[in-house]
């Protein structure tokens, strides 16, 4: 991350990280350590409402599949700037590497909060006791290894801020393996979160059920990656009252739209050939989700379809947000409404459950704000 | 010069890829040599619970409560607690037993122990294991880490965990694998009053069962108790059901180490319909075809690496004017 490709050199913005609205971040932080505080003296029953029906619950589905899944952020960036050489979107890899850091760090910590026998996490990645041809083995492996070159790939940040040179030298000189690395592992553990569910059969609703599952998690991942960047920088320059970087975003976001047709062709095609289009007619609880998720992949299709819409910030943030949200139920729906193991069986999340979720969303926010106030991750503003 | 560095990568990713054995389709895994099992026969089942009973003690598992007055174990499903239970088939007024209609009959719920278990296949860290040679799907607790994939990934809602407890484990049949050890077999084999529920070596219960299904009904016969290898019971004499003609979990997933007869469709007793292939096989064989050998992610990682490095290098250049 040597180059600055012309653009401001990132610097820390600076401000007070005491405000209202760190304090609500750090209270809801609070709740969610009291609530595992719970867990881990009672048991997983005691909060959750998960059961041998639905074993994996929010803090899977949502935690780890979806919350990794917003965390591509990095991923996607770097990809562009990386490998198809867009240096022009560089000042948007730093923010966006950090989001995403905090995202998977956090997926990868909720995980431990759901492992009933979290003392012994360390064999998944011990011989004798690794499974390869599990996928979860292959998606903790990846993450955890994400995660680590995430923060290489981050610590010039730190290196700048606390002037350590020739560390920075000496990293700059491999930073091509890390990045590649950094591409690699996310396409791995992305498409596999999706295979998570291959084994699971016919418990899984056939709209979601499919060999095609690793391309439709890969496509979507990146997608959501561009979204969430679209998404976070709309957010940041409202909140942090910063201009914005509104020709990358209408750029991002053409990409995004021809993204988006490559997968609904690849989706419909999908449930076409394997003859299930006939169960979104069916006035089922699951032909509904349906049609809500494809609804959200279909309207940033509209709004952005006519290029002088993707000039427009607040079509750009709905946009942005229709496909967060898309990319939610389509996992949502595969992991959670689409699964059935048999009659009996009913999962809806908790209210300390969904409190932890949320105390982990409010974590990455606050961490975000602490760290961009205090480290150079955002482009220094040009005054004009 | 650049362009010929990338076509020599691309070459290289080529021949990396040509020489790898192109990934197959893995089968789904075959009955092992000396496998052993059960035989459940529902039409000879009387419901007693005996085998709920005699499973409790020989595994040592806590009561289980379903009444307000706790007088004894009352298990409504396997669980945490429970490895076994009988459960029953009720339509309109009952009667008759195993009648579809106004009829009841009954069926044992209890690990299945796969040919090509979902469980194993599922677990990251080697917990859930399946014998080579007698093909008892064994768990592990101390290897396990808690994940539950293999209580999401069973397709017959075995495996089992305790979400009441601060250190829980996974619970399920392991077929009684400590009595064998000690020379004797499964304990709800063991204690079945009429053999509804046999143990044998799973050649033999197979043709055992066949020999059941080529039954006229009506028709007297000798119903083997206990273990149908070693014949350690008297057989119960009585009149042959009019069996559906299926033994499940014979194709089911590729084949199971507990077979079943029944004369109601096993669908309206709770067991599902399945197909052939096991989803574990379909499942590593997506896994083998995008990391066999790790092939396809070393060539992409060499792809990057190069692409990477030339684009981080055009960065510096930029600097520097």
């Amino acid at each position: 991350m040597s180059a600055t490709h012309n653009h401001p050199a990132p610097a820390p913005l600076g401000g007070p990280l005491v405000t209202p609205v760190t304090i609500t971040l750090a209270i809801l932080v609070a709740v969610a350590f009291i609530i595992l505080g719970i867990r881990f003296v009672l048991g997983i029953g005691a909060v959750t409402n998960v059961s041998d029906g639905y074993p994996f619950g929010i803090w899977i589905a949502y935690d780890v599949v979806v919350g990794s899944a917003f965390a591509c952020g990095g991923y996607a960036m770097a990809i562009l700037v990386y490998i198809f050489n867009k240096g022009e979107y560089h000042p948007m890899v730093r923010p966006a590497l950090l989001a995403s850091m905090f995202g998977y760090t956090l997926a990868g910590a909720s995980v431990i909060f759901d492992l009933g026998r979290y003392w012994n996490t360390w064999h998944i990645f011990w011989p004798g006791y690794a499974q390869v041809n599990s996928v979860m083995f292959e998606v903790a492996v990846c993450i955890t290894a994400y995660i680590v070159v995430m923060m290489i790939e981050f610590s010039p940040a730190f290196l700048e801020k606390f002037g350590l040179k020739d560390i920075h030298k000496k990293l700059n000189k491999v930073l091509f393996f890390i990045i590649a690395l950094g591409v690699l592992l996310p396409s791995m553990h992305q498409s596999s979160l999706g295979s998570l569910i291959v084994v699971f059969g016919n418990q899984i609703h056939p709209l979601w059920q499919t060999v095609m599952l690793p391309l439709l998690y890969l496509l979507t991942a990146v997608m959501i990656g561009f979204a969430i960047v679209i998404f976070e920088s709309c957010l940041s320059s409202s909140g942090f009252k910063r201009p914005l970087e509104l020709h990358l975003l209408t750029k991002l976001s053409r990409l995004m739209t021809g993204m988006l047709v490559v997968y609904l062709v690849v989706r419909l095609t999908d449930l076409a050939v394997r003859g299930v289009l006939g169960y979104i007619f069916e006035p089922s609880l699951e032909a509904v989700m349906f049609w809500v998720e494809m609804g959200l992949f279909i309207a940033p299709l509209f709004i952005l379809w006519q290029p002088a819409s993707r000039v427009k910030p607040v079509r750009l943030f709905v946009s942005a947000f229709c496909l967060l949200f898309a990319g939610f139920f389509l996992r949502i729906n595969a992991f959670l409404v689409g699964y059935e193991t048999g009659a009996g069986w009913h999962y809806f999340p908790a209210v300390p459950e969904i409190m932890v979720s949320v105390g982990l969303v409010a974590l990455e926010i606050l961490g975000y704000i602490v760290l961009v106030r205090y480290l150079p991750i955002l482009p220094r503003e040009e005054k004009i | 010069m650049k362009r010929r560095e990338f076509l020599k990568g691309a070459l290289a990713g080529g021949a990396l890829l040509a020489t790898s054995s192109p990934a197959e389709a893995r089968p789904n895994k075959t009955m092992p040599p000396e496998a052993v099992g059960l035989l459940y026969d529902s039409t000879l089942c009387i419901g007693c619970k005996a085998c709920v009973a005699a499973c409790k003690e020989a595994n040592d598992m806590p009561p289980e409560f379903s009444t307000v007055e706790q007088y004894w174990d009352t298990p409504l499903d396997i669980s945490g607690k429970t490895l076994n239970v009988i459960k029953m088939y009720k339509e309109g007024s009952g009667a008759t037993k195993d009648s579809e209609h106004n009829g009841h009959a009954f069926m044992k719920f209890s690990c299945l122990h796969c040919v090509d278990p979902s469980c194993v296949s599922a677990c990251p860290v080697s917990a859930m294991t399946k014998d080579p040679v007698n093909g008892i799907v064994s768990h592990d607790k101390s290897a396990c880490i808690g994940c539950r994939y293999c209580v999401a990934a069973c397709p017959f809602g075995v495996p089992r965990f305790q979400y009441d407890r601060p250190f829980p484990q996974i619970t399920k049949c392991q077929l009684c694998k400590h009595r064998m050890a000690e020379g004797q077999y499964a304990a709800c084999a063991y204690v079945c009053p009429t053999g509804a529920t046999l143990f044998g070596k799973m050649t033999d219960l197979n043709a055992e069962a066949k020999r059941r299904l080529a039954l006229k009904p009506g028709e007297d016969t000798e119903f083997p108790r206990g273990n149908l290898t070693t014949h350690d019971q008297s057989s119960f004499p009585a009149k042959a059901a009019k069996y559906l003609p299926q033994i499940y979990g014979d194709k089911e997933l590729g084949g199971t180490q507990m077979i079943k007869l029944s004369a109601v469709p096993f669908e309206k007793l709770g067991m599902p319909t399945l197909p052939e292939r096991s989803y574990a096989a379909t499942s590593e064989t997506m896994q083998h075809t995008l990391y066999g050998g790790l092939v396809l992610p070393l060539v992409f990682l060499g792809g990057l690496t190069f692409i990477a490095k030339r684009n981080v290098k055009n960065d510096g250049e930029d600097e520097k004017e």
